[in-house]
């Protein structure tokens, strides 16, 4: 009974703390871009717009919930609940410390990784549903891009997993913990699997470079062309899941996790995560887009092949 | 009209697809008129095998506000504000071709101090137009959530100096309605030339902010590199002027070519560019930022003394009647030749008043230069081309 007890306290203070993170995550992005661009940002809502992320949560409850004629309803209805559903699922084996976990799972590092893969599942999905001609676009672009780019992720991914020599998160950063972090040691090989998986980190989850299924200004907005209300929220909330779980999965694969000195590991894990998420914006906001074809050309000409020759590498190390 | 429809798919050497089945599907996609990157109310019907655009079928007129129509209603003087909205980026320069064209056939001498004024608003105004042009295309290529949004911020706040600075002179920020038969309306306030140097400083010095996020990044280059080629030729057939004609290396510009205002008196150094793809529009409008900052600096501290119009004082400027006859009047504005056709009957209304957009002869490229692109192509073809619906449409 107290195990049930235990799982359902740490998941729901888990999810809370991750949806409210996030909420105010956008907030800080927005505040970031905006002094990046000479603008101020939220202002109006709050002491500096803090409580912007409430005013826009209830701004889009109110909207009228519009689903398309010619949409295949259940479909339409589906995708976006799976959207935020699969990011947040993600979030489960993420370790915040050694003790704050959703799920101690053996097969982490795999589960990560397939959760992950099925979120481009929910994007093809609005976009064949929503029967529109720049949301089926955007799906098709989503669909290609997330499945070449899923190949360097996980071949990248795998370098932790076998310097570590566990696929469970939480035995990787212990491993690095007893030895060192991965992205310094050894650096030849810790470093460029690090670029890599945060490079195809960026396809997977829709960021500029990469954003090409969303594209506002050439498919006006990809597969959420259609979506109002609530349902685009979804969207929206699962992409910046989506980016967060990810980046504190790079945190704790190649950063260390909650290794750090003076402060409990939470606050380091915390740190690092947010300094991970902090540069995917700084890159998103200071980048252009690149065009479909060139994506599939750098992630099957460069990408594949240098992460191939890095699992390799891996293995050679651990062996000899 | 009709070799609009019958053009041949040409290859994207970035694609290397040599072959395109004829029998096969194509998705027809309607791109605007209510599109977040088409420029205003532009529509292309694009056909699409993939992503392919196979053909593409532009449509203009969802601005259409009878410009032309107005101009032989109103009086000679009336239609200065009217066509300040023409050329909504610009207004100046439209401003002062329909006056050239009013003193042209009245066979009126514009004094010398408003003839250098006029230079002076007209490289300003290139300049502003060429920084709302760089941050458009920004986001075209970048996404207005994204690293083009930057660039385009940027690039407004310098653009908002220079309309400070027009402001100052003809109280509007906009539209400026400061051109009159015979001259101008407002005389430059003291001290304006030095604030005028000053907003240059800083534009001159961030130019290269732009530049290293656009034209020395490698994503730009991939992005633009060999996308959309015009050739010289095509260039010259479509009446396409401007920069785009510039950049198709076609070494042409009335300023330099046709003087008008005070440019006879000045050197204009005319940037070309090779290639005739949206790098080499970009290169061209981002010199011609630079050599308009030379031109202005050069003119502002010389401005002539003297009157600063030589037609009739203001109050009477409703009465003007032009002789009848006919004339065409060309001048270069940001986006190449804006023509002037007037016909004149002696009263005080045009009996026919034409207007030649350069836009519209640019968009015209369209159909030629985006087949066997992407749609991604096409919205950087089509930012690279700067189109002003206000204009194209009148």
């Amino acid at each position: 009974m107290s195990v049930v007890v235990t799982a359902l306290v740490t998941s729901l203070s888990i999810l809370t703390a991750i949806l409210t993170v996030t909420a105010w995550a956008i907030w800080f992005e927005r505040k970031f871009v905006a002094r990046m661009q000479s603008r101020l940002g939220p202002t109006m809502v709050g002491p500096s717009g803090l409580l912007q992320p409430l005013a826009d949560l209830v701004k889009l409850l109110q909207k009228e919930d519009i689903v398309p004629e010619a949409a295949d309803r259940r479909l339409f209805d589906l995708a976006p609940k799976l959207a935020a559903l699969c990011a947040l699922g993600a979030a489960a084996v993420v370790p915040f410390s050694a003790s704050i976990v959703g799920a101690k799972i053996d097969l982490g590092v795999l589960y990560l990784l397939a959760i992950g893969a099925v979120t481009v599942l929910p994007v093809f999905m609005a976009g064949w549903a929503s029967n529109n001609k720049f949301a089926l676009l955007g799906g098709m672009r989503a669909l290609a891009q997330s499945l070449s780019y899923e190949v360097p992720l996980v071949l990248s991914a795998m370098v932790p997993v076998i310097l570590g020599g566990s696929m469970d998160v939480s035995k990787i950063v212990e491993s690095q913990i007893a030895t060192q972090w991965f992205i310094i040691g050894p650096v030849w090989l810790g470093l460029p699997a690090f670029c890599l998986f945060m490079l195809a980190m960026l396809a997977e989850s829709n960021r500029i470079p990469f954003d090409i299924p969303e594209a506002e200004s050439e498919l006006v907005s990809g597969v959420t062309t259609e979506y109002t209300g609530m349902k685009f929220a979804l969207f929206y909330l699962g992409e910046y899941v989506h980016t967060f779980v990810a980046s504190a999965a790079a945190s704790a694969l190649f950063l260390g996790g909650w290794d750090g000195p003076f402060a409990p590991g939470m606050h380091w894990m915390v740190l690092k995560t947010f300094a991970l998420f902090g540069f995917v914006y700084w890159v998103r906001w200071s980048l252009l887009r690149f065009r479909s074809d060139q994506l599939m050309r750098i992630c099957w000409y460069w990408l594949v092949p240098v992460s191939v020759a890095l699992l390799l590498g891996a293995g050679a190390w651990v062996v000899l | 009209m009709l070799r609009t429809l019958q053009v041949e798919r040409r290859v994207d050497p970035h694609l290397s697809i040599d072959r395109y089945d004829p029998e096969a599907e194509l998705l027809l996609l309607h791109f605007g008129p209510q599109h977040p990157a088409t420029h205003g109310v532009f529509r292309m019907d694009l056909y699409l095998d993939g992503e392919i655009v196979v053909k593409c079928v532009p449509y203009v007129g969802y601005l259409h506000r009878a410009v032309e129509k107005l101009c032989e209603v109103l009086t000679y003087s009336q239609v200065t504000p009217i066509v300040d909205k023409n050329d909504y980026v610009s207004p100046m320069t439209n401003e002062q071709a329909i006056n050239l064209a009013f003193e042209k056939l009245l066979g009126l001498e514009v004094p010398r101090r408003a003839r250098w004024i006029r230079t002076v608003f007209a490289e300003m105004q290139r300049i502003a137009s060429h920084l709302l042009w760089l941050g458009t295309f920004a986001m075209d290529l970048g996404g207005a959530l994204g690293g083009g949004a930057t660039v385009f911020m940027h690039a407004f706040r310098e653009r908002e100096s220079i309309m400070d600075l027009f402001e100052e002179v003809s109280g509007s920020r906009f539209h400026y309605n400061t051109h009159t038969i015979g001259g101008n309306r407002h005389d430059i306030p003291a001290g304006w030339s030095g604030r005028v140097k000053q907003a240059l400083d800083v534009i001159e010095a961030r130019i290269g902010e732009y530049e290293a996020m656009t034209l020395e990044n490698r994503i730009f280059h991939e992005r633009t590199r060999g996308v959309g080629v015009l050739d010289g030729t095509l260039a010259l057939e479509l009446g396409i002027t401007g920069p785009n004609l510039r950049a198709s290396g076609v070494d042409h510009d009335l300023r330099r070519d046709a003087p008008f205002h005070a440019y006879d008196e000045i050197t204009v150094n005319v940037i070309t560019a090779e290639g005739g793809d949206c790098l080499a529009r970009t290169q061209v409008r981002m010199g011609e930022l630079r050599e308009s900052i030379r031109i202005v600096r050069a003119m502002i501290d010389s401005i002539p003394e003297g009157p600063i119009n030589g037609g009739k004082p203001i109050k009477l400027v409703n009465s003007i009647k032009i002789p009848a006859g006919q004339t065409y009047v060309a001048m270069e504005t940001p986006r190449g030749e804006l023509g002037t056709y007037l016909i004149a009957d002696g009263s005080p209304k045009a009996q026919r008043l034409k207007i030649r957009p350069p836009s519209l002869h640019a968009l015209s490229a369209m159909p030629y230069i985006l087949p066997g692109g992407t749609v991604s192509d096409a919205l950087a073809i089509l930012g690279s081309l700067d189109p002003i619906m206000g204009e194209v449409d009148r």
